[in-house]
């Protein structure tokens, strides 16, 4: 009896302490000192860790950026790898603060899952791998193949409609963890593989022989990729927006973590804005006023950061494409920062 | 005829000795391999299947193996890549736990088998045992966790490998047992209730599988939290494996005290002993002790299903092994691999089932 | 805790020492208690899934499921209903499961028996199996398999053809088989009629055994039987001899009859397993016969087959039957692993749902009931059956 009336007490306790922490996420963050994101760790270029256990990727430096908004400092984010499976219950349930995973924004999950998405991050579409030597030349030509396929993801969707609609047949092979699907691709499990074209190009460029295989001209969807918040914290959304549209409106106005130091000097008043030289952008948001320096300085403008996870110089070698900067005939457009 | 009249005439000069179709190891080959003509063609099909498969697999495991190279001189060689292991040895044991604290998960190990390997004297099972196992555990969370006493703070998502597995199975074995205590005492309850409650909890978690538990902790457990609250997704899986493993406990606990004959209890009541003590000093430290060999086999389940959490993404030693597998270096060595880790949970396993069997032999011995 | 001794000379019992009311009070508590913590889970759900605007109930079943199943026993494409995917992922589980039993437990049996045989290198051999499948996880040897499965199989166009209609390459096992014609769906029926008229010919041969004491030739009567009916009805219908053969077609193979890797590793997996493990209850329910038995029953005259049909294994089967059902509900629920290598069973399909709809309560919710339908039935029907040898042992 005395052990039972301890346990109720004890179970009572524990949900008192559990319903006083409760805040919005910006004020949670703060007060742990750290940003949890959830990102893919098996996608190169985008998230995951290299050998020394550092992770890397465009995702990986979005979350950076918004640490680098919030605290200042890159450092002060923490990565929990989630599945296509996990990834929006972790993000409901607040284990994760942020979701950086490649995840495509659709009405449904923006809607019924009870998320927000910000703003894209990369914009990609969904496209087919195959081995050189089956000869394919066109995604037209895939009638009866055996696909593989992430399970949960809109590329299952997709790939359906799209050999639907072309009147063709598909086998999918479904495996939940992204390495495991690629490494049944490369063992010729499957005919094809199909995902965003990102993914197949950062695959292909870690694959055992990347020269064997090739992608389909072929891209059957849209998949704007974009991190995501829970619905309904506005204030966090914005933070989480506008970091990454200050990377965005550094690359637009040259400013790059190079010469950010100089350009605070800088007279133009729209660059003093920006930078937090003239007060004003980091109030609005509930941040120190340097957040968009902080961001540029540690993490880089987008530009740099493309290049340096998935642009021409990296191993995944991807042309900037719809994500350059709208005035070189990409979707990049950052608002005005004032 | 010849034969015999040898024997007679050997039986002359000193004792008989039994015809060596009977006796040494060919009477041994004749009673055990070809005792009958089916039995022989039994052996005689085996020993050439063995002969088949045997020497390759040797060949390709040892004679023609490589042991540390890496990755594309393994492609080149015909036999088994062991390299696979060496080279990946300390990630596909501990994961992602910071590389120069490692120390810690392993003196956590040895904390855990040297305890093992104390509590396998029966001699020790005295309250002593009990204090060192609290203390053990608390040290290795300590040491696993640290963020005291100079130790650096070392978050649970990082934790991962071997470490991760015995601790969910050993964790989860020592957190569920007083719930499945609990449980079976229910379910024998003269109080329908919590007779009911009981059995609805057990056959419910027993019908299902442990893959849905894991799902619910990990997909749908979160959304029964108040707002705000999170809790990490490895304490949700070993609370998962505890509900589960609970009930299974409450089953073969429950075998133990249907093993208890009435009459004790009827004696206890005589003797006007409350419920809790009649539990405490007469009915429990009888049933446990026989459902001692049976919560063994337990363990073993439970240490093997831990693997399961490589399903919610948790980096237990099988998760680690398909993420070592799944670099392009490594690709395509999943046989070298995953006999690795087979060899460890089977040595595991083998040592815990092996002591299960002494032990229930031991216990009948001292009953009879 | 006050013992209660103190209480007893006491004429009139408090409230508190009073054994009736002191238990309704118990159950009142914890039934309170067990109340409460579902009405605080509850309506937490109820507030975060209100706050994050997710979708609850059922109506996505009826709603368009727009993806692909690798493999199905019945007509699906990716036009159907979420009920419809579901569906067949059930039909899938029960298909692997069914096979897996009868699989497992013809293995199990014969390793139980070869573990008893008086062949040394048998019952080495046996052991030595058991000892292995027993101690390895389930999910690593499913991993194992399905990395056996598609990196040592050559590609379809190199695929191993050991002889006419059969293929082996890593897309799966391709075989021949009769082409569809209505002559199959007759052989059914007579089977059918087949199985009803041995269930007759048993009762009867067992009463004139009773009433006369004559035995009646059962085994080869009923294969007659079995065997006659299936082949009359495809001779009446024509005989039809058409066989549809696998063709290499563009990627895959045409025709024929197509086992995944997928499946194939699953199945591998499960029944090694779970067969290890009922080896180990066959061998323990044999053993629990008395040896005295076999010598009276062989002083009988008796032949060893006939001692062991029936005289050891109707007292072996009381002993083996409740484990035995435990390992099939294993095996049943243990095929649920299937989601991690990709067979499209009823926790794969569920989880896709949950994934494309986030409504991850239901969808939990489905997967705990469908198995608690599979188990609830398994012991049902095995209850029913232990019944029925306990009385013929009577």
């Amino acid at each position: 009896m005395k052990c039972f009336r301890l346990c109720a007490a004890a179970i009572l306790l524990a949900f008192t302490i559990c319903g006083l922490v409760s805040a919005g996420t910006l004020e949670d963050v703060r007060a742990k000192g750290f940003i949890q994101a959830g990102v893919n760790g098996d996608v190169f270029g985008f998230g995951k860790p290299d050998e020394k256990g550092v992770w890397r990727g465009l995702d990986i430096d979005t979350a950076r950026a918004v640490a680098a908004a919030v605290f200042g400092d890159t450092g002060k984010v923490k990565f929990t790898p989630v599945t296509a499976k996990t990834r929006f219950t972790a993000l409901q349930s607040g284990e994760i603060d942020v979701l950086t995973r490649n995840c495509t924004q659709t009405l449904t999950r923006d809607t019924a899952l009870g998320l927000d998405f910000c703003q894209v991050n990369y914009y990609d579409g969904q496209g087919f791998m195959v081995p050189k030597k089956l000869g394919v030349k066109s995604a037209k030509e895939l009638n009866g193949a055996t696909v593989c396929v992430l399970p949960g993801t809109t590329t299952e969707q997709n790939v359906a409609d799209y050999f639907r609609a072309n009147g063709m047949k598909m086998k999918p092979v479904v495996i939940e963890s992204t390495a495991d699907l690629y490494k049944a691709y490369f063992a010729g499990r499957c005919d094809c593989i199909t995902s965003d074209t990102s993914q197949l190009a950062g695959n292909r460029a870690v694959a055992p022989n990347p020269k064997d295989h090739i992608l389909l001209p072929e891209i059957i969807s849209k998949e704007p990729l974009a991190p995501a918040v829970r619905h309904g914290d506005n204030k966090w959304k914005d933070i989480v927006h506008y970091s990454i549209l200050a990377m965005i409106a550094a690359e637009e106005m040259g400013i790059t973590s190079k010469n950010v130091d100089q350009l605070l000097k800088s007279t133009d008043p729209k660059i003093q804005r920006f930078l937090g030289v003239t007060p004003g952008n980091g109030e609005a948001l509930g941040l120190d006023e340097k957040f968009a320096y902080n961001i540029v300085k540690q993490v880089g403008n987008y530009g740099e950061v493309f290049e340096r996870n998935v642009g021409a110089g990296s191993p995944l070698g991807l042309e900037r494409g719809l994500n350059a900067l709208w005035t070189r005939g990409g979707l990049m457009y950052a608002p005005p920062f004032n | 005829m010849e034969l015999e009249k040898k024997h007679i005439q050997q039986a002359t000069q000193e004792e008989i000795r039994p015809p060596v179709t009977i006796m040494g190891p060919m009477g041994w080959i004749r009673a055990n391999l070809f005792s009958s003509w089916f039995n022989g063609l039994l052996t005689v099909l085996i020993i050439f299947l063995l002969w088949k498969t045997l020497p390759p697999f040797f060949k390709w495991a040892f004679v023609e193996s490589l042991w540390r190279s890496d990755g594309t001189a393994c492609r080149d060689a015909g036999g088994a890549c062991w390299s696979v292991v060496s080279q990946n040895f300390r990630f596909m044991i501990f994961g992602f736990y910071p590389h120069d604290q490692q120390w810690r998960p392993l003196l956590s190990m040895a904390i855990l088998v040297a305890l093992l390997f104390y509590s396998r004297n029966r001699n020790h099972w005295k309250k002593l045992l009990v204090y060192a196992w609290l203390t053990g555990l608390l040290l290795m969370g300590v040491l696993m966790k640290g963020g005291i006493l100079g130790l650096v703070d070392v978050e649970s998502t990082q934790w991962g490998g071997l470490p991760l597995t015995l601790l969910l199975a050993v964790f989860g074995l020592t957190a569920a047992y007083p719930l499945g205590v609990l449980l079976a005492l229910g379910r024998q309850s003269r109080l329908p209730a919590i007779r009911t409650l009981c059995i609805v909890y057990i056959e419910l978690i027993r019908g299902v599988p442990l893959i849905s538990l894991l799902f619910m902790s990990s997909v749908v457990f979160p959304l029964f939290l108040p707002e705000g609250v999170s809790i990490n997704k490895i304490l949700r899986a070993q609370v998962a494996i505890i509900l589960f493993t609970a009930a299974y406990i409450a089953e073969v606990v429950r075998g133990g005290l249907q093993g208890i004959p009435k009459g004790q209890l009827e004696a206890t009541e005589t003797l006007g002993l409350s419920y809790y003590h009649t539990m405490r000093l007469v009915i429990l430290p009888q049933a446990l002790k026989i459902v001692i060999p049976p919560s063994v086999s337990i363990l073993i389940s439970a240490f093997k299903d831990t693997s399961l959490v490589v399903i919610i993404a948790l980096f237990d030693l099988l998760k680690t092994t398909q993420s070592v597998l799944s670099d392009p270096q490594w690709m395509g060595f999943s046989t070298e691999a995953y006999i690795f880790v087979a060899l460890v949970y089977f040595l595991c396993c083998f040592f815990m089932s092996n002591y299960s069997r002494r032990l229930e032999r031991e216990l009948n011995v001292e009953r009879a | 805790m006050v013992d209660t001794k103190d209480s007893l000379p006491e004429s009139k019992t408090s409230f508190w020492y009073d054994p009736a009311k002191r238990s309704i009070l118990y159950q009142v508590v914890s039934l309170l208690f067990v109340g409460l913590l579902g009405y605080y889970l509850l309506s937490n759900t109820r507030h975060n899934l209100e706050r994050q605007s997710i979708a609850t109930g059922f109506g996505f079943l009826q709603k368009e499921a727009s993806f692909e199943i690798g493999e199905s026993l019945v007509a699906y494409s990716a036009a159907d209903t979420y009920a419809r995917a579901l569906w067949v992922g059930i039909l899938n589980t029960v298909l692997i499961s069914g096979i897996g039993i009868v699989l497992a437990v013809t293995l199990g049996i014969l390793i139980g028996i070869a573990r008893l045989s008086n062949n040394w290198l048998v019952s080495r051999l046996s052991s030595v199996y058991i000892e292995v499948f027993q101690d390895i996880p389930v999910l690593l040897q499913l991993f194992f398999w399905y990395a056996f499965c598609y990196e040592m199989l050559p590609s379809p166009r190199q695929a191993i053809h050991p002889m006419t209609g059969i293929f082996l390459s890593n897309r799966g096992l391709v075989f021949a088989v009769p082409a569809t014609h209505p002559a199959h769906r007759y052989m059914c029926a007579a089977f059918s009629c087949a199985l009803i008229a041995v269930f007759f010919l048993r009762r009867w041969s067992r009463k004139r055994q009773e009433r006369t004491g004559r035995t009646f030739p059962m085994l080869g009567t009923s294969l007659g039987i079995l065997l006659f009916f299936p082949i009359g009805a495809w001779w009446l219908a024509g005989a039809p001899t058409a066989m549809s053969m696998p063709v290499l077609k563009g990627f895959n193979f045409e025709g024929g009859l197509t086992i995944s890797p997928e499946f194939s590793a699953l199945l591998m997996g499960l029944v090694l397993y779970t067969a290890a493990f009922v080896a180990e209850i066959v061998r323990a329910g044999i053993q629990s016969v008395n040896r005295g038995q076999t010598e009276a029953a062989m002083a009988l005259g008796l032949k060893s087959g006939r001692v062991l049909s029936l005289v050891i294994l109707p007292q072996a089967l009381r002993v083996i039957v409740p484990p035995l059902t435990s390992q099939m509900l294993n095996l049943t629920k243990n095929s649920s692993l299937a989601v991690a290598i990709g067979y499209p069973d009823f926790v794969s399909v569920a989880g896709t749902t949950i994934n494309q709809t986030g409504q991850a309560i239901e969808g939990v919710a489905m997967i705990m009931a469908v198995y608690l339908c599979f188990s609830l039935l398994t012991s049902a029907f095995m209850n029913w059956y232990n019944k029925k040898i306990a009385l013929v042992e009577r």
